[in-house]
């Protein structure tokens, strides 16, 4: 194998450079630029759906991206054929091949594998040839790596007989043993039971630290990915979010949609009140870090980072509580859960939840003091505070068109105190006519504004699908994705489900349109 | 009691009905009369005489040669084809399942008069010279063949793992290679049953030979056709008769016995290395 763990940072073996892969229209790696150092334990996490598996087939050869490149030790490998590639997959339900038993699956790659080998010639001279393993060999690297798998009696065992742990271990001991530059697994673990899973985690972590290749590795499990990886790259949508180890994802998470992701969070909307203050919850905390005064931002809060204190029961505030604790963060328990080593609470301040976990024993009803340091609490630049929509239009009846989307809206906006005639057509105050049909506009939407509805068959305008959830707090921040994949981030108090089809739609006077150009070239006589 | 008696009886009247022409006539392969039913007594005659009739033997070679081509190419064919369609887009895989299938269900005559007049076309305004000939017959056959070679193939397909080929190229085979190491060996009992399937349809097909062949080449069924046109029937037709259903039945006790065996074989193997 490739013998000692004594890596070198700076050496990059595999780089992918603005890689992009669209299926049938829809584009689901999109500009992926990632480098992955020799030797590192990388995680692709994310869910169902957001491109991991896709890069992953990329990096093996079965798929070509549409743009972008791959480099492997600094050579394009981007069109490779992935028989030529020093990579092995170990996948995702195993793929042994059933008409062969244990032995012959693992030995499978070594057998049609050539290596050079110096042969005399007749008259002495040496030549080097491109020569088959002999069975010795090919006999002493299979059982190898079915000794770092733990199957050295299974050899020729037929591969139905064996349990579902038993045909990942041949998976993994049949892709090593080719001795490849990375190793890639595709959710090895996602059909084993809890239990076989956690052991096979830290076998495999085990079996990195001894083999000291690259592993690159993809799950939707935080747990697994928190546990294994040396780096995580979470994904979501084709992009990525973030990169970095597992406790800067966990306790520095780039965004709402890592920090949800990674872990059991409490993310609300707080906005910067003044040099390392910032109010949420309707108290005023302080913080680390440094966002200019009255920036809208997010703010994480990890449920063991809260800490509690009881300061009355029975749900009941006093005026005294509540004028000892002004400006402080009260609430009241509504459920307690015992999880072993901790309880969880969760705790309603106003509308607002609050999830919990302490050591210490409170009651359901207790009134308590939750006091949160400033180390604890991580604050995110937002991601958007409303929808921006650059590409919009006006239709010739007047209404506004985003991507696929269709909505009524109100054009007087575009220019103080005029009117709409009986022909649609825009009056102003002088008494000028506009005919506006497929003006160029740019149309911005709150995200509270925008309403999400059943979908309803009859009626397929303006649908959707529901791309990602995040709670926050008292509501929900979900992207829902038109078809035609243009992304509407919206405010909801009502909770939906992922992939849900639904449709949108916005009242006309939560519309701002601003016009693009002078309004004079559409000035009719 | 009554119940279980006239149960048997009636299983062995279907199971008389169904034998007995067969058994009766493979008595009258022992005798020489020229009539069925006539004894004349216990004799061989008839294989030997089967044996030294020139045009039943080059009849039976010819079946067995048309037989033999026609099962192999269609098998590559057919094969090759659901291998394809296997890895089509899926509407265009469903669109292509149901056009290989009109065949089966399709009445044999229609298929063996437009492959005649396909022919006739070709002859007469194209190659402008003779066309009807052994390659016509095999064209024929495979036509009829290669829809039953997809059907068996196509399931063992939809059993397999579809990243058994991946894993086969991520393992350094080329893409040839992974078809015949890995691919190959999975859907391999499909593949045969194909092939089986393919040669008993061209063994005893008569519609699209007939149509299909040159004048003057006879397999056993337009041979047999022929003869019984001007009674009687030959004699040594019997004793063929017989040979060939015994073939048949050697073939289908040997492939019981051998599926027993493997089962057998398997669990035998699974229990003794549980632990």
């Amino acid at each position: 194998m490739k013998g000692d763990f004594a890596m070198d940072d700076s050496v990059k073996i595999i780089s992918l450079q603005n890689v992009s892969k669209v299926y049938d229209g829809v584009t689901v790696v999109d500009d992926f630029n990632l480098d992955v150092t020799k030797g590192e334990f990388v995680t692709f996490l994310g869910p169902s759906g957001c491109g991991k598996t896709t890069t992953l087939r990329m990096i093996a050869g079965f798929e070509v991206p549409n743009e972008g490149q791959i480099l492997l030790n600094g050579q394009d490998i981007t069109k490779l054929p992935p028989y030529k590639r020093p990579v092995n997959t170990v996948f995702q339900r195993y793929a042994l091949f059933p008409h062969l038993d244990v032995y012959d699956n693992v030995a499978f790659g070594l057998k049609l594998k050539k290596v050079p080998v110096k042969v005399k010639k007749r008259n002495g001279e040496e030549v080097i040839k491109m020569k088959k393993l002999s069975s010795k060999v090919i006999d002493e690297k299979v059982a190898k790596a079915l000794k770092i798998v733990d199957l050295e009696e299974l050899e020729d065992r037929d591969i139905s007989t064996l349990s579902g742990g038993q045909q990942q271990r041949v998976a993994i001991a049949r892709a090593i043993v080719n001795e490849p530059e990375i190793l890639l697994l595709d959710e090895p673990l996602g059909a084993l039971d809890l239990k076989m899973r956690k052991e096979m985690q830290l076998e495999l972590k085990e079996m990195h630290r001894k083999l000291g290749i690259t592993f690159i590795y993809v799950t939707h499990d935080q747990e697994e990915a928190l546990t294994m990886s040396d780096t995580i790259v979470v994904m979501k949508a084709g992009q990525i979010q973030q990169v970095g180890t597992p406790s800067d994802i966990y306790n520095e998470p780039a965004n709402a949609y890592v920090a949800n992701f990674i872990g059991e969070s409490n993310i609300y909307n707080a906005t910067m009140m003044g040099k390392k203050l910032v109010r949420f919850l309707g108290t005023t905390f302080k913080c680390v870090d440094d966002f200019p005064t009255n920036e809208k931002v997010d703010v994480v809060v990890r449920p063991e980072d809260v800490e509690l204190k009881r300061i009355g029961k029975d749900k009941k505030i006093t005026p005294e509580i509540k004028e000892k604790y002004a400006d402080k963060l009260i609430g009241i328990i509504v459920s307690k859960v015992f999880k072993g080593i901790h309880y969880e609470y969760v705790i309603m301040k106003g509308k607002n939840e609050i999830v919990v976990q302490d050591t210490k024993e409170f009651n359901i009803d207790d009134v308590v003091l939750m006091s949160i340091g400033p180390d604890e609490i991580h604050i995110m630049k937002k991601e958007l505070t409303k929808n921006v929509f650059t590409d919009a239009w006006i239709d010739k009846n007047n209404r506004l068109v985003i991507s696929d989307c269709v909505f009524e809206c109100d054009l007087t906006q575009l220019l103080p105190g005029s009117s709409l005639d009986d022909d649609g057509y825009l009056i102003s105050k002088e008494g000028k006519k506009y005919d506006l049909n497929d003006a160029d506009v740019i149309a911005e939407i709150n995200l509270d504004k925008i309403e999400i509805l059943d979908h309803n068959p009859e009626n397929d305008e303006n649908k959707g699908e529901i791309i990602s959830i995040v709670y926050k707090g008292d509501h929900y921040q979900v992207l829902v994705r038109s078809q035609e994949e243009e992304d509407f981030v919206v405010e909801t108090d009502y909770s939906w489900n992922e992939n849900d089809i639904v449709s949108i739609n916005v009242l006309p006077k939560d519309i701002k349109l601003t016009l693009k150009g002078s309004i004079d070239k559409y000035e009719i006589q | 009691m009554v119940k279980k008696i006239f149960g048997q009886t009636y299983i062995w009247l279907i199971l008389i009905f169904m034998y007995l022409p067969v058994l009766i006539l493979i008595a009258f392969s022992f005798t020489s009369a020229t009539y069925v039913g006539q004894w004349s007594g216990f004799t061989f005659d008839l294989y030997s005489a089967l044996f030294k009739n020139k045009a039943i033997m080059t009849a039976l070679g010819n079946t067995v040669l048309l037989a033999l081509s026609a099962a192999i190419v269609s098998t590559i064919l057919g094969t090759s084809g659901a291998i394809g369609a296997f890895y089509l887009k899926k509407g265009w895989r469903k669109a292509f399942d149901n056009v290989t299938q009109i065949p089966i269900v399709n009445a044999e005559i229609v298929m063996a008069l437009s492959l005649t007049v396909l022919f006739v076309f070709l002859q007469d305004y194209v190659f402008h010279t003779q066309l009807f000939s052994f390659w016509t017959l095999l064209i024929g056959h495979c036509v009829l063949c290669v829809p039953f070679v997809y059907i068996s193939v196509k399931p063992k397909l939809q059993q397999m793992d579809p990243a058994l080929y991946e894993a086969a190229l991520d393992l350094g085979c080329t893409p040839s290679r992974a078809l015949r190491k890995v691919m190959i060996p999975e859907i391999l009992p499909g593949i045969l049953s194909g092939f089986l399937l393919a040669i008993t349809l061209s063994l005893d097909d008569f519609i699209i030979t007939m149509f299909t062949k040159e004048s003057s080449f006879e397999t056993l069924s337009t041979l047999i056709q022929k003869t019984i046109k001007r009674w009687p029937v030959p004699p040594e037709m019997r004793a063929l008769t017989t040979i060939i259903f015994g073939c048949v039945v050697i073939a289908v006790i040997g492939i019981t016995a051998y599926q027993y065996y493997q089962s057998k074989h398997k669990k035998t193997h699974a229990q003794g290395r549980v632990g």
